[in-house]
């Protein structure tokens, strides 16, 4: 490694560019930093950390992907090897089935309604008027509520006897409704409360991309006769487009993730109708002791994940790329 | 767009029919406003309408059948904070929290500071690969690795530790916070480590007298992600902390909640208590909450 820096003039000078141009050296000099020297001793500064993600990170990946050939219970000594059983069982199996479809509805749903709920509420929120700092900072406020707390104080409002919503529904003359013991609409209300929750991360977001656009291009755009929408589609839209990007990765994920609301609100009940992926892979590994098909649900978890993270990535930066 | 470089004829014509058009339409823009305002409220009243509610709750005893509606403004009834400090265990579960709450933090800006510096400052062929790999290392989702992580901290006797989980959190915080570290590092002038190089100070006295001075608005976000994730963290210490004397806040609430269906009044005060400090925390030090939020969202 030392050898190959050394002859690696170029790229060292690529790492402080910026401050040699503005220091105006004299030319010739060779830098002098530590990252520009020989030395490869300095990476032991990152040991401590790759020693963590190698134990409790790196190991239990692999080793996961290992117990998902087995059919170990858990705790017993013996893990009987029983190959792509797992896997082969977790297609033919109903409510993984519908657990999956679960997990895309928290993840998709809950991304749609942070988008179209976030944006609007960063562009009523853009304009100046009175309050709107209280606004953003009580709208962003559940953002850092524990999700286990938030669900709790969700579940007060939609519980059976004396809920809040039902004494909305009883004012108006209706009967009291079981609201999360019907799966569907449980699902959508568990989506609902994920998707108010952290609402406030894409306002934040579409409000720091909005302020990044200068006023100067609306200013040309009104002097060229662009009406409200025109203006929108044809510079906001494509100006947020690092907006869009972060916005809707990080939701998708959040919601693909859902773990905490569903465990307070629901418990994945009725029967298993409201688990995701997640909920389900610790009732199968604690409740039904399945430690291998569990893990094998783990690896389908962190392969989607994976493959959604770095697909959506793909797509919104090369459609960046296309627009600059 | 282009029209703009070319101030003419027709674009001065376009913008003085767009102002009389504007004064037409000012009526119905102050009532889209009007609108506006309505819509906004709405959704701050939604947002505040699960602590209202909670505090309702929490405020009045079982046999109090009034609506959640109403605040309890002549009989407020505090048995329930009551319960939820001694049968939830709320403020030593509180206490729990800090200790790892502060720990796994100090860890996260310590640990993550020194992996950054290497990473950021010497960019070889090695050193771009294992700053993807520990980027990449964010995707996992926690839940995924549960029977491997949960099947090693029993092998290492870390179950129910503190120990154990500081060490699980850390993990978990520390790919973002070297990423952010390594970016404001890239963005630090190189010329003020030269000089402390030519002046003879080593790596370790560069590193401590003059990056780690320099680094004070990043640890603030990092500190500010690390600590609201590690204090609400309960998808992982839900199984690894099971036993009442060493459970962290979030999962205390979640084994109160589920043991006190029955009496709503006193999961509501354990919620209270528990979302206080994040409170307190996030009124006094609003700004940066939101600053550091934004930097860590977009990665």
């Amino acid at each position: 490694m030392t050898q190959a820096t050394a002859s690696r003039p170029a790229a060292q000078t690529s790492i402080g560019s910026a401050a040699s141009a503005l220091a105006a050296r004299p030319p010739g000099r060779r830098r002098r930093g530590f990252g520009a020297r020989g030395s490869g001793l300095i990476n032991l500064l990152y040991l401590p950390a790759v020693l963590l993600f190698a134990v409790f990170a790196v190991y239990p990946l692999i080793s996961g992907v290992g117990y998902s050939f087995t059919n170990w219970d858990g705790y017993s000594p013996e893990k009987p090897f029983v190959g792509l059983e797992n896997y082969l069982r977790l297609f033919q199996d109903d409510t993984f089935r519908q657990v999956l479809g679960n997990t895309f509805i928290y993840g998709i749903g809950s991304m749609v309604i942070q988008q179209i709920l976030g944006l609007g509420l960063a562009l009523a929120l853009d304009r100046p008027m009175r309050g709107r700092g209280a606004a953003r900072a009580i709208i962003y406020l559940p953002v850092l509520v524990s999700p286990v707390i938030m669900g709790t104080m969700y579940y007060l409002l939609f519980q059976f006897n004396n809920g809040a919503f039902n004494d909305i529904v009883v004012a108006f003359g209706g009967e009291r409704v079981a609201w999360l013991s019907q799966p569907s609409a449980a699902v959508a209300i568990v989506v609902a409360v994920n998707s108010l929750q952290f609402v406030g991360i894409s306002m934040i977001i579409y409000l720091a991309g909005l302020q990044s656009i200068p006023q100067t291009y609306y200013e040309a755009a009104m002097l060229d006769g662009a009406g409200t929408w025109q203006r929108f589609t044809g510079i906001t839209v494509p100006l947020l487009q690092p907006a869009f990007a972060t916005s809707i990765v990080l939701n998708l994920i959040g919601g693909l993730k859902l773990f905490d609301v569903i465990k307070v609100m629901t418990n994945g009940g009725p029967g298993y109708s409201t688990n995701s992926v997640s909920t389900l892979i610790g009732i199968t590994y604690f409740e039904n002791q399945s430690a291998g098909y569990a893990s094998a649900m783990g690896v389908v978890l962190f392969v989607i994940i994976a493959i959604f993270t770095l697909a959506l990535n793909a797509l919104l930066n090369r459609r960046r790329l296309e627009q600059q | 767009m282009t029209a703009t470089s070319a101030p003419g004829a027709p674009s001065i014509r376009r913008s003085v029919s767009s102002r009389t058009r504007d004064r037409q339409r000012s009526g119905s823009r102050r009532g889209v406003n009007i609108l506006i305002g309505i819509a906004l409220l709405l959704v701050v009243v939604v947002q505040l309408v699960p602590f209202y509610v909670t505090l309702t709750t929490a405020l009045k005893a079982k046999s109090d059948l009034s609506s959640q509606w109403a605040f309890p403004f002549t009989s407020v009834f505090w048995g329930n904070f009551q319960t939820a400090i001694q049968d939830g265990g709320i403020l030593r579960s509180i206490g729990n929290s800090a200790l790892v709450t502060v720990i796994a933090t100090a860890l996260v800006c310590l640990i993550g500071s020194l992996a950054a510096y290497p990473l950021a400052r010497r960019q070889t062929r090695l050193n771009k690969v294992v700053m993807l790999l520990i980027v990449g290392l964010i995707m996992i989702p926690p839940l995924s690795v549960l029977v491997p992580l949960y099947s090693l901290l029993n092998q290492l006797h870390a179950i129910n530790t503190y120990w154990g989980i500081i060490l699980v959190l850390t993990t978990g915080q520390l790919p973002l916070a070297i990423f952010l570290y390594a970016a404001f590092m890239r963005s630090l002038p190189l010329a003020v480590e030269e000089a402390a190089v030519v002046d003879g100070a080593n790596l370790l006295q560069v590193l401590f007298y003059v990056v780690f001075p320099m680094l004070k608005p990043v640890t603030v976000t990092v500190i500010i992600l690390t600590g609201v994730a590690v204090w609400n963290e309960f998808a992982l210490s839900s199984y690894v902390l099971t036993d009442p004397s060493v459970k962290t806040i979030a999962p205390a609430i979640g084994a109160f909640f589920s043991s006190q269906s029955s009496n709503l009044g006193a999961a509501a005060a354990g919620s209270l208590m528990g979302v206080v400090p994040v409170l307190i925390a996030y009124l006094f030090l609003q700004r940066y909450f939101i600053k550091g939020m934004v930097a860590g969202a977009e990665k």
